[in-house]
């Protein structure tokens, strides 16, 4: 469908840049995320980010104020980098621009430069910085961006081969990460995940307030990225340039596949761990993924020609109509807030000969386009995460609450999604809420379904 | 707690009764750079006051960040329209900021003033317009020409200072509207309801309580808001002025230019809300004596209903201590008074854009002791949880998982809470949610307890 000249934006689907990085930067050891701009982007971000973690999130911020934006704000980044590691004693500080500092044309990386030569004599930690203009992307260019920002400033050649392996697992959730990290326990093999939000995002309850949460990806790991055996990265829409390809350019083979959603994604991926690491599936997920395919015959009933919008992050929706065609499920309409992403290719490379439609795919989208359709679509279910409810409230069907952010339910952070356990979980919760829709819907109200 | 306070900012922390006063506080400063402010910024304190305007467009003139953050995430009620809660952004791109933004912006009114057919619209202008430069009055003033309904700049770059200044563009941008309509049919005895937003319906409480007392509001401002109540709003005989910073600015205008006076109020807590009714009350009362005797009676009536209830809760909470996080400082002092009906001891008081003044007078209302900060971060709310050994923190979002973190008990008191805690019934419900927090029993479990249980356990094996 063409598009008038230029559409306002309603009802946005689709997150700010540097919020993704910032959502990367925690997930590093003894990190903590610093942006570079005015006080209140950090401020928003932390708000909504806490929304969905409940965990207490310190993003710093170099609080430019007009003067700053005239001149430039070097100094308020160099003041705020030290009074960070005065009072946090980072391991780490992930720099991240915002929009004022990209177009006041701030050159963070000189800056920095700058800092290293006036400071050096301190114990300074590593700085790692990215740039992350809002008018040029979404939240998780701002992630990957990160990501890669990681992979490359913190690369040392030096590092000794070994024979761990990495894994860029793109913005799956805390507890989606814990099961990636058991995955490679059982199959025996040392890993480096990047990042590593499972503890920094859900953490315990503490004594005392700790200033930077336990857990995350060790810089040192980082550092040995260079010299594992191989790097698996999670994405069908990702930048052309990533951290899996940036070491792919040091020697370490890189294996770009989907996130592991639904049941052939999954097995790619387990056939790639395979692969990668020259060992047999290990016995438990022959089991998990039996179990799948055994739940899938049990509720293909419920969910088949049901009709379906998703929406989210690019890859999120890629993996989820993945999996949604593997059930039968038809996605009428697949959207993403970003743009330029590959959306299109990615959900038809993935829906191919197994979807009795191929999904209407939309980029740039924002829930106003998606309403619009919607009248002509008649979905039954809307998948993705917590903004979609008021649209759902209105068209009466279930929402199924994935992605980012869910701040109308509680748990966000320990929604599972990959990996046959994971794409079961989110089966279960889909048949479900099919079963509890005609329940409700009946006048009778069948106690057995 | 030597270096969880920076050298830079111990000049807005004061002890009461230390000897330093409050007087010499330092605040409505610029957030110190690397500090983690619990801070926002310009364009958040507009949109604070101005998003419950329910029949207005609110569009947010920027790349889509800040009007994504601001989508839907108060608890502001409408008894009508709703565009208030729906996000609309310019969403701009990089070549808007190669090369302005205006064109984007006029045809997103145009588009968005034709969809939506709101009363007026606001364009709020966001850090990145300042700096692009984009003239936002002229296509304002061209949108109004042109749409036909009141198209009001809010120069809210988020830089150019705290939440403070974004009230005052807030006031300016609704003063605009003040005066542009017929208000022949407004009585002597009415009032404007200024900074209320209407959280979880608490201006529908206050408005009955004024129905009771045979006071009309002319115009809610801004909760549950109408732009037509707005421009009206000039024909009231008083205004009431709820929350220290918000609105004061836009009573202050109306008083010099319409001669409308203007009393501070506060709906929170017993005290507070009685005595703002009387002071209702008192203002009419040449013109209509009925009024305090009808007030009184009110009064009466509610609080039989709400002392008993309290004094039950009173009996667990006694002695529990608080601290609170809040924006505006004048909240502070109602929620003070309120804590000590239920005996509770306040023993931190902080908040994001106090005045010396405002501290000045929490000094004078607090017990020795209390600590007062200005301007606070994560890592001096955790110091001072610790030192006071607090029961319950007030504050906000970003200050909840801090609280829960230490296994503090929460209470949620800003502008996103979805549960009314003005009015007679609203100490009721607050009284209740404290409540609810502090007797869980899931403190028990916490490190920060269960740790402190097991030494005294043992302590007293061995003694
Ligand atoms: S200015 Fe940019 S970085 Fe800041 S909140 Fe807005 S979109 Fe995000
Ligand atoms: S860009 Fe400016 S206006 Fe927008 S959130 Fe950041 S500080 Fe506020």
């Amino acid at each position: 469908m063409l598009k008038p000249n230029f559409v306002s934006t309603t009802n946005a689907c689709k997150l700010c840049t540097p919020l993704g990085a910032s959502l990367a930067f925690r997930g590093i050891e003894g990190a903590i995320p610093f942006l570079h701009g005015s006080q209140g982007c950090a401020t928003y971000m932390r708000r909504y980010i806490i929304s969905h973690y409940r965990e207490p999130v310190d993003i710093a911020s170099s609080a430019l104020s007009e003067k700053n934006a005239i001149y430039g704000g070097a100094p308020n980044l160099k003041k705020g980098i030290l009074n960070v590691m005065k009072k946090y004693e980072p391991e780490l500080i992930g720099v991240a621009t915002t929009c004022l500092t990209e177009t006041i044309g701030d050159d963070v990386k000189r800056i920095l430069f700058e800092f290293h030569n006036e400071f050096g004599d301190l114990d300074l930690p590593e700085i790692v910085h990215v740039s992350t203009p809002s008018y040029n992307g979404t939240h998780t260019d701002g992630w990957h961006g990160a990501v890669k920002s990681l992979a490359e400033q913190l690369y040392d050649e030096d590092s000794p081969e070994n024979s761990s392996i990495n894994i860029l697992p793109n913005m799956v959730s805390c507890e989606d990460i814990r099961h990636l990290k058991e995955i490679m326990r059982n199959f025996g093999v040392k890993a480096t995940i990047l990042p590593d939000i499972s503890e920094t995002f859900d953490g315990p309850s503490y004594e005392d307030y700790v200033k930077i949460p336990t857990g995350g990806t060790p810089v040192e790991s980082i550092k040995n990225m260079s010299g594992s055996r191989g790097t698996i990265e999670f994405g069908r829409c990702l930048q052309k340039e990533s951290a899996g390809t940036f070491l792919a350019g040091k020697g370490v083979p890189n294996h770009r596949i989907g996130i592991p959603m639904g049941l052939r994604e999954s097995d790619i991926f387990f056939d790639t761990l395979e692969a990668v690491t020259g060992k047999d599936l290990p016995e438990i997920y022959e089991q998990e993924r039996g179990r799948l395919i055994d739940a899938y015959v049990d509720g293909h009933k419920y969910v088949f020609g049901k009709r379906a919008i998703v929406y989210g992050e690019e890859d999120l929706v890629t993996g989820l109509c993945s999996f949604l065609a593997e059930i039968g499920v038809d996605v009428v309409l697949a959207g993403s807030g970003s743009r330029n992403r590959g959306l299109g290719e990615a959900v038809k490379a993935v829906t191919d000969g197994m979807g009795r439609t191929t999904p209407e795919v939309r980029e740039g989208v924002d829930f106003h386009d998606i309403a619009e359709e919607a009248e002509s679509l008649k979905p039954d279910l809307l998948i993705g995460h917590s903004k979609g409810y008021r649209y759902a409230k209105a068209w009466n069907i279930p929402l199924i609450r994935v992605g980012f952010p869910i701040h109308d339910r509680f748990g966000g952070q320990r929604i599972q999604t990959i990996g046959y356990k994971g794409t079961l979980a989110l089966y279960d919760r889909i048949v479900n809420a099919v079963l509890e829709k005609k329940q409700s819907d009946s006048k009778i109200g069948y106690g057995y379904m | 707690m030597s270096n969880t306070i920076l050298e830079e900012r111990k000049d807005q922390i004061i002890r009461t009764g230390s000897g330093k006063s409050a007087i010499d506080m330092a605040c409505n400063r610029q957030s110190l750079a690397g500090a983690v402010s619990q801070r926002a910024c310009v364009f958040c304190g507009s949109r604070v006051v101005l998003y419950p305007i329910a029949d207005a467009l609110h569009l947010v003139h920027g790349p889509i960040g800040c009007a994504v953050y601001t989508w839907d995430i108060r608890g502001a009620l409408s008894s009508g329209p709703e565009i208030h809660r729906l996000s609309f952004s310019t969403d701009l791109q990089e070549t808007d900021v190669i090369f302005g933004g205006e064109k984007k912006l006029e045809a997103a009114l145009d588009e968005l003033i034709d969809r939506h057919h709101p009363k007026a619209a606001f364009v709020y202008s966001t850090c990145i317009v300042g700096i692009i430069g984009d003239d936002l009055e002229a296509v304002c003033r061209k949108m109004t020409e042109k749409k036909g309904i009141p198209v009001l700049p809010v120069m809210s770059e988020g830089f150019k200072g705290s939440k403070r200044e974004g009230y005052l563009a807030a006031c300016k941008a609704m003063f605009q509207l003040v005066g542009t309509e017929d208000v022949s049919d407004v009585p002597e005895v009415s009032v404007n309801i200024l900074g209320d937003f209407n959280i979880a319906g608490e201006i529908w409480i206050i408005r009955e309580y004024f129905e009771r007392m045979g006071v009309k509001v002319v115009a809610n401002i801004t909760g549950d808001g109408r732009v037509r109540d707005v421009r009206r709003s000039h024909g009231a005989g008083l205004n009431l002025v709820q929350c220290s910073g918000a609105t004061l600015d836009l009573a202050k205008m109306m008083e010099e230019k319409y001669g409308t006076p203007y009393i501070r109020v506060s709906y929170l807590g017993v005290e507070d809300m009685a005595e703002s009714l009387y002071a209702v009350a008192d203002h009419f009362k040449d013109i209509d004596p009925g009024i305090v005797e009808r007030t009184s009676k009110l009064v009466k009536e509610e609080l039989d209903k709400l002392l008993p209830e309290l004094a039950r809760m009173r009996k667990d909470l006694e002695g529990k201590k608080v601290a609170m996080y809040v924006g505006g400082s004048f909240k502070a002092f109602s929620l003070l008074k309120a804590f000590r009906y239920l005996g509770m001891k306040v023993v931190v008081v902080g908040s994001q854009t106090g005045t010396k003044e405002d501290y000045a007078e929490l000094e004078k209302i607090s017990d020795p002791g209390t600590i007062l900060v200005d301007d606070a971060n994560p890592l001096e709310l955790s110091e001072f949880i610790k030192e006071k050994d607090v029961d319950v923190f007030v504050g906000g979002v970003k200050e909840r998982p801090i609280a829960y973190k230490m296994g503090v008990g929460f209470c949620d008191h800003n502008h996103e809470r979805k549960e009314a805690l003005e009015g007679f019934v609203g100490m009721l419900n607050f009284a209740r949610e404290i409540h609810s927090s502090a007797m869980s029993p899931v403190w028990q479990f916490v490190p920060r307890r269960a740790n402190r249980n097991k030494e005294s356990l043992k302590e007293a094996g061995n003694a």
